[in-house]
């Protein structure tokens, strides 16, 4: 009787609630400490002189080729990303080869690798007294502090969200509903428009937010391969590093903004999705089991 | 003969799926493929629809070789496990795919394509459903859509993988009546796979026993059951009691019993195994000439209308099954505990190379 009336009081269960209270008081406290205040401070330091102040960062033409050429790696990278992405998660999620850990494991190197070494690979490889360094310079390109450099790092950066995301889900998913696609006469070409695509877009999705927010942000592998040249190899990141160490808190802190802005707004695409995704998922659960 | 399977085999790596097997499937029959798992009927099937590929041996579709023919120009309809309904389309779109996919030359008009969806839909019985998503339908609804889709592309053979596995157990009966009615209506040339000789028995026109990548046995349902081909056949399908036994000119000694075995006429003293169903096992309370031992009653079970004892024999620790009618149990009022003798009315025994063979 006792161990009865113990179970259905709880108390075997759960932590007291003076515990449950000052671990949530104290995670929250750590949030805003190291997440919401550098965020408010960004964007008080920004305006810490006014609008005027402000708005006078971004006349400065360097800023705006920052703003350029960031928009351009991510519009390269991104889709690129999104088609290896989808490849490789097909080539791992359905076929069976020699080699397949091998592959999980080069997709998953660039989170292993510090960005840092990432870009100097790229120096070693494509730079002047690189590998390729003669051949390149005699065909006049350039690779390495110029915007070739900075697309390849930032490539290298990006790579595995696309797939990481997909690789679980299609797994999961299974292949019978392709397989079905196909004995039912459907071109490879019409099951992937018809069946798998639409069966991934969300997780798809997913992946090229996380893939973009990365190419946008990303910092030390583009920083070794730029070269610092302004108004031609600073993406935004970089520029904002400039900025701050020449004193000019203000516009530094005006271009940081933008960054935190473009964070914000992942996020809420992010959760957006994300939302979606689990509404798809109960939606079909409540109806299966109606 | 609508299919014809020559001398195929398939590896998986060190795993011999499918040994030298040969098989006809008749046209207009319903033929099940029957094994245990990992007996190679699944890698029959899929090869039979060209979802795999044979490492050696043919495939012929109604006299043409098919075997390396690709899956979209076979022409057949294939009905997964679990269904496989593509889930982000109606189950209007899901049947209609088979349709649309077509090439513009042979596609039908969209006219067409809604009246013969719909026609699909009403054969099986599920036309109020044509705007659901299959999340949203029932195990019994997802299978009969799967039917409908394959149907649509008017195939020549119908392939169903485990098609009422993944179901509760009366809707998988209702379904297994359905879908032998629907067959008898469209008289489309089906295989369909499964490891439940009951659903087997009950459906087919004809069964395959399969076991460890070969076809053990070719049979009705009636010749199967009643006229098992080999030791793993009659284990296979339905219950049965195990013995031990020497045959002798022609009779088979269980226990005290002798039981006349003619095919076996000049064995001489061979070591054999004998085989007796539970439902030919007689229950006597005094022994006579047939009578082979005399067991303890352990537990009796009834069963609808069978009565189901479990028999402990004195000598050994084996246990005996036993049914009765529910009126012969009446008749013979046993309760656990007590003692009676058993006398097998009918054995099927295989001597001791099949034994061997069993046993390898």
């Amino acid at each position: 009787m006792s161990a009865n009336n113990r179970i259905s009081s709880g108390i075997t269960t759960t932590e007291a609630p003076w515990v449950r209270k000052l671990l949530i008081t104290v995670a929250l406290l750590w949030l805003a400490l190291f997440l919401l205040l550098p965020l408010v401070s960004v964007f008080t330091e920004a305006l810490r002189k006014g609008w005027e102040t402000y708005l006078a960062a971004f006349d400065d033409p360097n800023t705006w080729a920052a703003i350029r050429l960031t928009l351009l790696a991510a519009v390269i990278s991104v889709p690129l990303n999104l088609v290896f992405g989808v490849a490789a998660a097909w080539a791992i999620a359905r076929f069976d080869f020699h080699g397949k850990s091998l592959l999980l494991t080069l997709i998953d190197l660039p989170f292993a690798v510090s960005p840092v070494i990432a870009g100097l690979i790229y120096v070693l490889v494509f730079g002047l007294q690189g590998w390729f360094g003669e051949w390149l310079s005699d065909h006049d390109i350039k690779v390495i502090f110029a915007v070739p450099g900075i697309v390849l790092a930032t490539l290298f950066v990006t790579f595995p969200f696309v797939a990481r995301e997909l690789i679980p889900l299609m797994q999961a998913q299974g292949k019978e509903e392709e397989e079905a696609a196909i004995v039912l006469g459907a071109s490879a070409w019409q099951m992937f428009w018809r069946v798998t695509l639409p069966n991934i877009k969300w997780g798809l999705l997913y992946g090229v937010i996380l893939s973009n927010a990365r190419a946008m942000g990303e910092f030390g592998a583009v920083s070794v391969v730029s070269g610092h040249i302004r108004g031609l190899t600073n993406t935004l990141p970089l520029h904002v590093e400039v900025l701050y160490n020449e004193y000019n808190h203000v516009a530094a802190f005006a271009c940081a903004s933008v960054l935190a802005m473009l964070a914000l707004v992942t996020l809420a695409l992010k959760t957006f999705v994300e939302w979606k995704v689990q509404q798809n998922i109960e939606l079909s659960r409540e109806q299966a089991s109606e | 003969m609508s299919i014809e399977i020559r001398n195929v085999s398939k590896q998986f790596g060190d795993f011999r799926a499918l040994d030298n097997v040969s098989l006809d499937v008749p046209t207009g029959e319903l033929v099940a493929l029957l094994g245990p798992s990992g007996c190679g009927k699944t890698s029959l099937l899929r090869i039979i629809a060209g979802m795999e590929t044979p490492n050696s041996g043919s495939v012929y579709f109604y006299g043409e070789d098919t075997t390396h023919t690709d899956v979209r120009e076979r022409q057949v309809g294939f009905v997964f496990q679990h269904y496989a309904l593509f889930r982000h389309m109606t189950v209007f779109e899901n049947v209609a795919f088979g349709l649309r996919v077509r090439p513009k030359k042979t596609r039908p008009a969209e006219a067409e394509i809604r009246r013969r969806v719909h026609e699909l839909l009403n054969l099986v019985q599920l036309d109020w459903l044509a705007d659901r998503y299959p999340p949203q339908l029932s195990g019994g609804q997802r299978q009969r859509i799967a039917l409908a889709r394959a149907l649509a592309v008017e195939p020549k053979v119908l392939l169903l993988d485990e098609p009422f596995g993944a179901l509760d157990a009366n809707v998988r009966k209702d379904l297994r009546r359905w879908l032998r009615r629907l067959h008898d209506e469209l008289h489309i040339t089906s295989v369909f796979v499964t490891h439940d000789q009951e659903e087997a028995l009950e459906v087919a026109d004809r069964i395959v026993v399969m076991n460890k990548g070969k076809v053990e046995q070719i049979g009705t349902p009636a010749q199967i059951y009643d006229e098992p081909a080999s030791p793993f056949v009659y284990q296979f399908i339905g219950n049965v009691n195990l013995f031990h036994s020497r045959v002798h000119a022609g009779f088979a000694r269980i226990g005290a019993a002798e039981l006349p075995v003619d095919e076996h006429a000049h064995a001489n003293e061979a070591a054999a195994l004998a085989y007796v169903r539970p439902h030919d096992i007689e229950i006597q309370r005094e022994p006579d000439g047939n009578s082979a031992f005399r067991v303890r009653v352990g537990h009796i079970h009834t069963i609808g209308p069978v009565v189901r004892l479990e028999l402990h024999r004195e000598d050994e620790s084996e246990i005996i099954e036993a049914e009765l009618s529910r009126e012969r149990h009446r008749e013979l009022q046993v309760q656990v505990g007590d003692s009676v003798w058993v006398s097998p009315r009918s054995v099927r025994v295989f001597l001791d190379e099949a034994r061997l063979e069993q046993a390898s």
